[in-house]
This record gives C-alpha cells, sequence and structure tokens, in this order.
C-alpha cells in the first residue's frame, strides 16, 4: 500500500518528501527551543512573576519601573561603554597589528600564532589570573612594575572609576586574535594587481593604505565592528569573575545589562522584569544589525 | 646553492624600518602570551614564591597540581566539560550540515521559509532565551543533567548557514549522477557530500567546541550540584575557598586552557584557515 504510493509519486515529490523528512526533527528542535522560547520570553516580559507564584498581567509596567530605576541606566550607560571604549581600541590594535605582520615573511606564522592564543582561553581562567595582577602590592604584578617606576599604587579593580576598564582590558585582550586573523584574511584577498598599479602611479605607503587599502577592507571591518560590539554589549563572563566587592562592583561602577538580567532573575527570581531587560538587550542588539545593513549597503547594491 | 641566493635576496630587502617593525610586532606578541605565560610559571611555584616575579620557579613543584586533583572535583569537572562539549558538537555537527544540505540542494515548495527562519534565530541573544529554557528544565527536570547543559546548542543557525553556504558550491551534477546509480538520499549526502566539506566541517567542530569549553552563563543557571559542574562553573566556584592561594587557582586555570592550547598547537593551520573561511563566508 504505502510502497505503492511511493512509487507512483514524481521524482520531485519523492525529494521533496525525503527533504521534508531530514528536516523533521531540526523543525522540532528549532520550534520548540527557539521560537517558543522567543515568544515566551516577550509575554513573560509584561508579567510579574516570581517563579513560583501566578503570572499576572501588568502591561507595560515592567519597562516603565526599569527606566524609571536609577541603577538601570548606571547599567545600560556601563553596558554603552564597554562596547563605544572597548571595540575602536580593539580594532585599532588589530589593525594596525595585522597590517604590518602581513608583511612579516620571517617568523609570521609563530608571531599570528602567539597574537592568536588569547583568543583559545576561557574567559573565567584569565579572570583569575588578571584580577592577580590587578592585586595591590606585594601580589599584584602591575602595581610591582608601577612601583619600579616609582608610581604609586593603583586601585584598578577596586575603584570606581578604574573598575570598568580594568575589566575591559582582558575582553579586549582576549578578542585580538581573532580580528587580527580576519583582518590579515581581508588584507589577502586585495588583488596584488591593485597595488602594482598604485606603485606605477607613484602613490606612497599612506597613499596606498588610505586609497586601497582601507576602502577594500570596509566590508572586513564592518564585520569585526558588529561581531565585537555584539560581543562587548553582551559581556558577563569576566564582570561576574572579576568585579570586587560584589558581582558588577564596586557600587554597580561595572555592572552590564547581562550580569542585571542574571541578578533579577536567579537571585531575585523577579522574572517578568529580567524578561523586560532581555527584551531591551534585544532591542539594542537588533539597533546595531541594522546598522550594519545599513552600513554595508553600498556594498549590497553594488553586488 | 638555490637557498643561499634565497638568503641573500632576503637580506638585501632588509631593511631597518622592517626590522624596527619586526621587532615591535615580536614584542607585541610577547606581551600578548605574557598572562598565560605567569599562569604556567605560577603552577608550579610553591606558596612563598608566588610574590615573586621570577619566570622560573626555584624549586618547581608539582603539589599544586596534586592538590587540586586530590582536593577539589577538578577531575570531574573536566570529564563534564569534555562529554558535554563532545555530544553537542556531534550533534551540530550532524544536524547542521543535513539541514544545511537540504537547503542547498533540494528543490521543495517551502526551502526559502525554513532558511530564513533558521537564519532569524541569529538575531536573538541567548541571554532572551535563558530565562524561558530554564523554566523548560525546571518543568522537565533537566536541572543538573548533561541534557540540560547541552540541549541549547545542539543545532545552531550559524552552522547551519555556513554549511548551506558550502554544500552550494557542489556542483549538482555529482548529486545527480550518484542518483542515477542508484544510491539513497541518505547516502549521498553522508558518503558523497560530507567528505567534500570536511574543511568546513573541522572549522564547526573547532568552534562549537570550543565555544561550549568556555560556556560560563547558562552552565552557571542550570548546573547547581557540584558534581555537575563544568570547568567554567567549578573555577568560578573557587571565589572565596582559594582566594588568597594564588598559586592554587593559577593550577586550576592552567589545567582548564591548557588543553585548549595543545589541540591549537597541532591543528593551528585549520583553525587559522577555518576562521578564514568562516569569517570571509559569513
Amino acid at each position: 500500500m504505502i510502497k505503492s504510493f511511493w512509487e507512483n509519486l514524481t521524482i520531485n515529490q519523492k525529494l521533496a518528501i525525503t527533504a521534508w523528512f531530514f528536516l523533521a526533527v531540526p523543525i522540532i528542535f528549532y520550534v520548540t527551543i527557539r521560537f517558543y522560547p522567543t515568544f515566551e520570553a516577550f509575554y513573560v516580559s509584561f508579567m510579574k512573576w516570581n517563579l513560583l507564584g501566578t503570572q499576572k498581567y501588568i502591561g507595560f509596567k515592567n519597562f516603565s519601573r526599569i527606566f524609571g530605576d536609577e541603577d538601570f541606566w548606571i547599567v545600560f550607560w556601563n553596558t554603552i561603554k564597554y562596547a563605544i571604549i572597548g571595540v575602536p581600541i580593539s580594532l585599532l590594535i588589530s589593525f594596525t597589528v595585522a597590517y604590518y605582520l602581513n608583511e612579516i615573511r620571517f617568523g609570521h606564522q609563530t608571531i599570528r600564532a602567539l597574537y592568536f592564543i588569547p583568543f583559545l582561553t576561557t574567559a573565567v581562567a584569565m579572570a583569575w589570573v588578571w584580577r592577580w595582577f590587578y592585586q595591590p602590592m606585594p601580589i599584584g604584578y602591575f602595581n610591582i612594575i608601577l612601583s619600579w617606576f616609582g608610581i604609586e599604587q593603583q586601585p584598578f579593580l577596586r575603584s570606581v572609576e578604574q573598575g570598568l576598564y580594568s575589566i575591559m582590558a582582558p575582553a579586549v585582550w582576549a578578542g585580538l586574535g581573532f580580528q587580527i586573523v580576519i583582518f590579515i584574511a581581508g588584507l589577502r584577498a586585495i588583488p596584488k594587481s591593485h597595488f602594482e598599479a598604485a606603485e606605477i602611479d607613484g602613490a606612497g605607503r599612506f597613499q596606498i593604505l588610505r586609497e586601497i587599502i582601507l576602502p577594500a577592507l570596509k566590508p572586513t571591518t564592518v564585520f569585526l565592528v558588529i561581531i565585537s560590539t555584539i560581543g562587548f554589549l553582551r559581556i558577563f563572563d569576566q564582570v561576574y569573575n572579576m568585579s570586587a566587592d560584589s558581582a558588577g562592583g564596586p557600587l554597580n561602577s561595572t555592572k552590564p545589562l547581562v550580569l542585571m538580567i542574571y541578578e533579577y532573575a536567579f537571585d531575585m527570581y523577579k522574572l517578568g522584569r529580567a524578561s523586560a531587560l532581555t527584551v531591551i538587550l534585544f532591542l539594542l542588539l537588533l539597533f546595531v544589525s541594522l546598522l550594519q545593513l545599513w552600513l554595508a549597503r553600498d556594498q549590497y547594491e553594488k553586488k | 646553492m638555490k637557498k643561499n641566493d634565497q638568503i641573500i635576496e632576503r637580506l638585501e630587502h632588509l631593511n631597518p624600518s622592517k626590522i624596527l617593525t619586526w621587532t615591535l610586532l615580536f614584542i607585541g606578541s610577547i606581551v600578548m602570551v605574557t598572562p598565560i605565560i605567569f599562569m604556567v610559571s605560577t603552577s608550579f611555584k610553591t606558596g612563598q614564591e608566588v610574590y615573586t616575579l621570577s619566570l622560573f620557579p626555584k624549586s618547581p613543584t608539582f603539589e599544586n597540581y596534586i592538590f587540586i586533583l586530590k582536593e577539589s572535583k577538578f577531575l570531574i569537572w573536566l570529564l563534564n566539560s569534555l562529554w558535554v562539549a563532545s555530544f553537542s558538537t556531534v550533534s551540530v555537527l550532524f544536524f547542521d550540515s543535513l539541514v544545511g544540505y537540504t537547503l542547498a540542494k533540494f528543490k521543495f515548495r517551502g526551502r526559502e521559509i525554513v532558511f530564513v527562519a533558521i537564519l532569524s534565530t541569529l538575531m536573538i541573544p541567548t541571554e532572551m532565551l535563558i530565562i524561558p529554557w530554564y523554566m523548560m528544565s525546571r518543568e522537565f527536570g533537566w536541572i543538573d543533567t548533561y541534557w540540560g547543559i547541552a540541549f541549547p546548542g545542539l543545532m545552531t543557525g550559524f552552522g547551519t548557514f555556513l554549511m548551506r553556504q558550502f554544500f552550494l558550491t557542489l556542483p549538482d551534477e555529482l548529486i545527480e549522477a550518484a542518483r542515477i546509480d542508484g544510491w539513497s538520499e541518505f547516502a549521498i549526502w553522508w558518503k558523497i557530500a560530507m567528505p567534500l566539506v570536511i574543511p568546513a566541517l573541522s572549522a564547526l567542530a573547532i568552534f562549537h567546541f570550543l565555544g561550549n569549553w568556555t560556556a560560563f552563563l547558562w552552565p552557571l543557571i542550570i548546573v547547581n550540584d557540584p558534581d555537575m559542574y563544568t570547568i567554567p562553573v567549578g573555577l568560578a566556584s573557587f571565589n572565596g575557598e582559594f582566594q588568597m592561594d594564588w598559586e592554587i587557582v593559577m593550577t586550576a586555570s592552567c589545567l582548564a586552557t591548557i588543553p585548549t592550547l595543545f589541540v591549537f598547537i597541532f591543528l593551528q593551520k585549520y583553525i587559522i584557515k577555518g576562521i578564514m573561511l568562516a569569517g570571509l563566508k559569513g
């Protein structure tokens, strides 16, 4: 019965059935583990709910409470600071390294590997190493080195002013290798003929950089800006494991959005409020992604 | 002779500015690995020696390693991490490439919708899903289980997209020919298409494994039982317990980091190529 049904199908019908058969398990996965939870996150953001009690619809109250909360704005600006300061610094360093490294033959692979290694480390493990470096005398290496030059002790993680930057440093450090590799790939993709033509025209080094390399690297740069902006906006591991006093301290000065979400959801069990915060994070990331599409629009038009 | 010529040619290209560039780049690369070097060196130091800046311990000791393996549950965490990351990676390799292949090589109504739907999941940050996932896990008893740690990452939109891009480059004639020879569709995918995209598969495997090995937020939420910790969660739990014993903490950090570095040394070429491939395709 089934066999004769199968044999009566055209080849295309058979292929379509096979395709849906291959997709069956993945579709169940995406519906239950991705789409339904996404819908639920939005849904819960309009609820008052503390895990054990019942859900109660409260409209936009979670959002209005968040926007009326001073701590939220501190956290929000911290998150923006991680991205707005961290991204340009890391891209500037990684581009400079990639640009010069690309010209070097001797030991190229070894040097590139050394720059890349931090990318492979576990953020939590490295958080410990950096935390140790930041300790006051006589433990912390940074302060020991500063003392050699007669510079006074710095509080680093324990200070409201320096904490955020001290946590940002290992995040920048760990991401550089990835960006350098991508930049080198971008540099190699530029056709050699471009450079030869420029040399014949007598263009100087700086001119080649500005008029050939930088425009050709625009897609690569946009890609890296987006990837690392999203990365910094979602920073969590380093903050959770490095900040002094309590997570996000001192005095919330290092706390990013994801840590606030974590605390509302899993310390205070205010799941409605936490979901509303995740919706805000989602909108922030969506804004960044749309910005990418807008920045890269020339590229798509040309294609 | 030829080699000599090459060397002479190279020497002629050497000029002060190139040597300076090389030296600066080299110093920079050493600075980059300094935290790792000091982590390793401290793991062999005794408690008294920790506060000296010396790179080589005066009397290297394995005491810290023995202590960690004996007094903490590090070995259990290592096995947990290995098991979860391997299981998840195998799943991703199988399903992401199966879906990527289907979307690239089958023509059927609804294909575009499925592709866009899967692609759209890339826009949703994990942080938005952890609360629903947690609620789900409470409901079904997945807390403190391997399945609970692994289930969110068993298929990924990124991997599906990457594999689809690679399968698109395979010629249709190849598949047609196999069909005429009477191969089943599954066999065509598994025995003909898959071996041709091994570079992409290895890139995906490395990325996914590393991502799982270092993952912190979700395991922190889903696991309460110290016997179920993964390495990052276990390391974070040292906070307070061994806080002042930096040599102990560095040893644990070392044990967490060294496996991935070893893998890198052996697979360096593939990893770098994989990142370049993924970066350019993505």
